[in-house]
Order: C-alpha cells, then sequence, then structure tokens
C-alpha cells in the first residue's frame, strides 16, 4: 500500500523522536482501527501516515487553544478508558465471570469510543497533521464494532471474544492517549514510548482474533433476523444484506491486517532502534 | 559541435547506471531515454523518470540537453516508474468490461437471477431503455478512445488498470444487477419520469462529445500543446462560459439522467462517487490552467457553474 510506504517515508525524513509514530497496537475493526496509530505525538489520536504533511517531525506550530484543546482531550480520554479498565477488573474480580461484563461497562464505552469521532474533526482543522481518510476508517471501524455489531447484536455481548478485544483496546488505548497527553506536555517517559511502541505486538493479534471472532458469533443472528437488511422488491431497487456484509468485513481483514502490522513493526525498529530503513518504491 | 556526456545516477542509491559520452547538445530527454534503455533493456523510456535533482521534478521527454541548467557533463538521476501500461489499453479495457458485463444481466445469463428467469426479458420498457443508453454511452467512450482523445501522457502505472477495472466493471455489475432484475419497480412518475430522464440523458451525451471534440480540435495531432479551451459556434460548448471542464459536467449529467431514469439507488451512488472523483480532477486541472495562463477567465468555474 502507497499509503503506508509513504507514511514511512515521511518518517524517515522527519528524524528522531518526535517521528511519526508507528501504528499503536489496537486492534482491528472493519479492517481499519489497525491503525488506531499516532501521528507525531502532538495529537489527541488519529494515525500515522501523515502523508500529506511531509515534513513530519516537525512540530507544528500549534495555537495555545489547540494545544490546550489536545491536551485536555488526551488527558480525558485517558482518564475514561482508565475508568474502563478498573471496571472491568472490579466487574471480574466481584463476579468472577465474564457474562454481563459488557452490559456493565456498555454506557461508559460508548461514550469515550463515540467522542473519539473528534480526532476526525482534529485531522480536519489540522491541529493534528494526520490523514483525515487514514483516521476516519479507524474509527469508524471501531464505532462499527461498539454500535453495529456489540450494541445491536444482543446474544454476543457474552461471548468472550468480547473480553479479548475490549481488554485490548483499552490497554492500548490508555497507552495511546497517555503517549500523546506526554507528548503535548514535552515530558515523554520513555517507559510510554516503550509501551506505545512494544504492547502493540500482542494487543494487535489479539483485538483482531476478539474483533473477528465477535463478528463471526453474530453472524447465524444475524442471518435469522434479516437485521439491518433491505430485500427486493423496493422504490429504489437496491438491497443489502448485513449478513454478507459481515462475511466481507472479516474477509477484509486477511490482506489489511498483515499490511499493518508489519508496518508497525518497521516503525518500531525505526523509533526505539534508530534503524534506516530504504523504502521499496512504489 | 561539442558534445556532452551525460551521466546517469539512481536517484536513491546514486550508483552510477549509465555513462553516455558524445551526446548531441541538441538531443531531446526522449532520445536519452532511447539511450539508457540499451544498456538497461528492462527500464523501457516508458518507466523512466529522469531528473536533474534527485528530489526535483521529471524532466520532459521534449526538454532538449542544451537548455537544461547543466554543464557539458550532465548528472540525470533516474527512477524507475514501475511497470506502465498505455493509456490507450486501460481505456479500452475499463470501458468494455461494463459493456460487456451489463449485457449479461440484460439478458438474464444463467446463475445471475434464479434458473426459472434464465433468458427472460422484462416487462418493463424502461429496462430495454436503460441497456440501449448505458450500452450507447460506453460505445461512444470506445469510440472516443479510438479516434476523438489526445492523450497528454502515452503511459500510466500498470496497477492503475486493476483498480481503474474493479472500479468501473464493479459498478456496472452492481447497477446491472438490479435494472435487469426480475423484481425491478419501474420509476414512480412514470413515463413522464422517463422522458425527462432521457432528455437529461441524451442533452448531455451530446455536450459531453461536443466537449470533446472541441478539446480535440485544440491540439494538433502529435502535440502536447495545452491552450486555453473558448466556445465555439456549437452551443453545447457554450458552457465552456462557466465551467473548465464542462466534459466532467455534462457526464455527471448523463449518470444523474440515467439515475432518475432508472430510478435504481446503485446508479446514484455511482454517479456521486463519480462526481466526486470528477470534482478533484476538474479542480486540479482548474488550478494549472490559473497557472499557466495569466488571462484566464474569471467567471469560470471547475464543474459546477457558480458553485465548485
Amino acid at each position: 500500500m502507497g499509503r503506508w510506504t509513504e507514511a514511512a517515508t515521511a518518517a524517515r525524513s522527519a528524524g528522531p523522536p518526535a517521528t511519526p509514530l508507528p501504528l499503536s497496537a489496537t486492534s482491528l475493526g472493519c479492517g481499519a482501527t489497525m491503525a488506531s496509530s499516532e501521528e507525531d505525538g502532538t495529537n489527541g489520536g488519529a494515525s500515522e501516515a501523515s502523508e500529506e504533511k511531509e515534513a513530519t517531525g516537525r512540530r507544528r506550530r500549534l495555537g495555545f487553544l489547540a494545544t490546550a484543546w489536545l491536551t485536555f482531550y488526551n488527558i480525558a480520554m485517558t482518564a475514561g478508558w482508565l475508568v474502563l479498565a478498573i471496571a472491568m477488573v472490579r466487574f471480574y474480580m466481584e463476579k468472577g465471570t465474564h457474562r454481563g461484563l459488557y452490559k456493565s461497562i456498555q454506557k461508559t464505552l460508548k461514550f469515550f469510543q463515540t467522542f473519539a469521532l473528534l480526532e476526525i474533526v482534529h485531522c480536519l482543522i489540522g491541529i493534528v497533521p494526520t490523514s483525515v481518510l487514514v483516521t476516519g476508517v479507524q474509527v469508524s471501524s471501531r464505532i462499527f464494532m461498539v454500535w453495529l455489531v456489540t450494541h445491536s447484536i444482543k446474544p454476543v455481548q457474552n461471548e468472550e471474544s468480547v473480553v479479548l478485544f475490549l481488554v485490548s483496546w483499552t490497554v492500548t488505548e490508555i497507552t495511546r492517549y497517555s503517549f500523546y497527553t506526554f507528548s503535548l506536555l514535552d515530558h515523554l517517559p520513555y517507559f510510554i514510548k516503550w509501551a506505545r511502541y512494544n504492547f502493540f505486538i500482542i494487543l494487535y493479534p489479539v483485538g483482531v482474533a476478539g474483533e473477528l471472532l465477535t463478528i463471526y458469533a453474530a453472524l447465524p443472528y444475524v442471518k435469522k433476523t434479516g437485521m439491518f437488511s433491505i430485500r427486493l422488491p423496493n422504490k429504489y431497487n437496491v438491497s443489502f444484506d448485513y449478513y454478507y456484509f459481515l462475511l466481507i468485513t472479516m474477509a477484509s481483514y486477511i490482506p489489511l491486517f498483515p499490511q499493518l502490522y508489519f508496518h508497525m513493526l518497521r516503525q518500531r525498529r525505526k523509533v526505539l532502534h534508530g534503524e534506516v530503513i530504504i523504502e521499496k518504491d512504489d | 559541435m561539442k558534445h556532452y556526456e551525460v551521466e546517469i545516477l539512481d536517484a536513491k542509491t546514486r550508483e552510477k547506471l549509465c555513462f553516455l559520452d558524445k551526446v548531441e547538445p541538441q538531443a531531446t530527454i526522449a532520445e536519452i531515454k532511447n539511450l539508457f534503455t540499451k544498456t538497461h533493456p528492462q527500464w523501457y523510456p516508458a518507466r523512466q523518470s529522469l531528473r536533474l535533482d534527485p528530489k526535483g521534478r521529471s524532466l520532459k521527454d521534449e526538454d532538449v540537453l542544451q537548455k537544461l541548467p547543466v554543464g557539458t557533463t550532465a548528472t540525470l538521476y533516474f527512477r524507475d516508474l514501475g511497470a506502465q501500461i498505455s493509456w490507450v489499453t486501460v481505456f479500452l479495457t475499463e470501458y468494455a468490461g461494463p459493456l460487456f458485463i451489463y449485457l449479461l444481466f440484460y439478458f438474464r445469463v444463467p446463475f445471475i437471477y434464479g434458473h426459472k428467469y434464465d433468458f427472460t426479458s422484462s416487462r418493463h420498457s424502461v429496462v430495454h431503455l436503460a441497456c440501449i443508453c448505458h450500452s450507447f454511452h460506453y460505445v461512444k467512450r470506445l469510440l472516443e478512445t479510438l479516434f476523438v482523445h489526445r492523450f497528454s501522457h502515452g503511459t500510466m502505472p500498470l496497477r492503475n488498470i486493476f483498480k481503474n477495472c474493479t472500479y468501473y466493471w464493479g459498478f456496472a455489475a452492481w447497477m446491472a444487477y438490479y435494472i435487469n432484475h426480475p423484481l425491478y419497480t419501474p420509476p414512480t412518475y412514470g413515463a413522464q419520469q422517463v422522458k425527462l430522464a432521457l432528455a437529461i440523458f441524451v442533452i448531455c451525451q451530446l455536450g459531453n462529445f461536443s466537449i470533446h471534440m472541441a478539446l480535440r480540435d485544440l491540439r494538433p495531432a502529435g502535440s502536447k500543446t495545452r491552450k486555453i479551451p473558448y466556445p465555439t459556434k456549437n452551443p453545447f460548448t457554450w458552457l465552456f462560459l462557466l465551467v473548465s471542464c464542462p466534459n466532467y459536467t455534462y457526464e455527471v449529467g448523463s449518470w444523474i439522467g440515467f439515475a432518475i431514469m432508472t430510478q435504481c439507488l446503485p446508479v446514484a451512488l455511482f454517479s456521486l462517487v463519480g462526481f466526486t472523483q470528477m470534482t478533484i480532477w476538474a479542480k486540479g486541472k482548474h488550478r494549472s490552467y490559473l497557472k499557466e495562463f495569466r488571462d484566464y477567465p474569471p467567471l469560470r468555474m471547475p464543474i459546477v457553474p457558480f458553485l465548485l
């Protein structure tokens, strides 16, 4: 994918530390949360691939208001996902089971994950130098997972796979948002950087597995109820089968996941180990 | 006559790839590319990008060595553009697909709809009309590719053919599936709606063709000159007064007409996607015109009069 190569190229020209960040280990969702990645540390979370801003790494001079807002945003999101994490741990400690876990945290999850839509706006107005498209795709895939799968398909809420991706997302987001927060405050502890560039190695596949298994578990219910589907005949001569849509979504993980995963690995080598990687020309 | 020496280095690795001595001062970049191909036959001229600076712009084929800011030993940097395919080939392939694919659905070839519908015909007249319009549209495009258009570039990257064909063929199949479906529902306002839609479609097809001809006449055969297009005696070209790319305006119009005619949501979506892409192209073209011509008519917008 040219996009990723370009991102890496941009990363190279940017030079170390504040370089474009690798995709954080978030899970996929609809084929693309994959990159709940980063950009260059100044921002409220969006993806890396700042392909448009070639001069990545050059700290954009953000206005005071923008910096203040982004700092607030990132702190709030870190706090939100921390609350989620604690709620999940407490639930499991009290109940000893994952059944009912989703139900107990769903309001908080929906609130904070939906709030992340703002990250698209951040890119649109330019206070975050990342591609609107990539951020849009990432956030959309999360929204898809939360609202169109777990919220809408009640029978899957007690599946173990849900816990799998919830844990992955939670750890990833806490790491990611605290990374941004500290970057904005210009005091980035090494361990946060380390976490950000290492956790994904496990979290990413785990998250993907959780998401895929959850969608898979939802299939029989979707097929039986015909939910979210439009049948012929109708006035606008169109049809939509949510069941097949889900199948296609699952299939899309196959080409997308490896690409993003390996891209993240390359970014990691660059940022943590200062490797110089020559990208193949597109 | 002093001869030049030309050395060609890889833009990324700076490796010396080729050294040409005794190059004529009036040699063009095209000729140098041909010489380079002799030593590296896998890099045919179309996939070569030669530049004065590794990160700079590509030199044009017509550029003359003598006129470039180089000494008598010129250093050029080479970048491989990847496998190339001719524009004509891409256009022919991407347009032939929809023509053929739509007909598969129209004739209800087996395995698309249920067995009992194989090779049956729709009882709605609008379905037949739609087939004629869709087919006419793509036949027109094929003929224009062969006889009308004069392309600035000879080739484009090979991967584009896969991308473009997926887009055209995919959408054609998607639209055709619904329009020719046994459960197709004709337009709500009946014959009135179809007539209006047909009028829009025909006008826009004529308009689009007129613009293509006007653009062709702007540029002599075999040349790559660029001039500001102006309205001609043909009323369809008068849209040039208001937009830079009336061919795109008419194209969107045609598809809107087709969408109204078939009252099919996938057609509307195809029109929307096409409009988005053409707007991007039109804005780019408009910007190029503005940059290149100081006296560019200020009233013109890229694609939609007064608006966009």
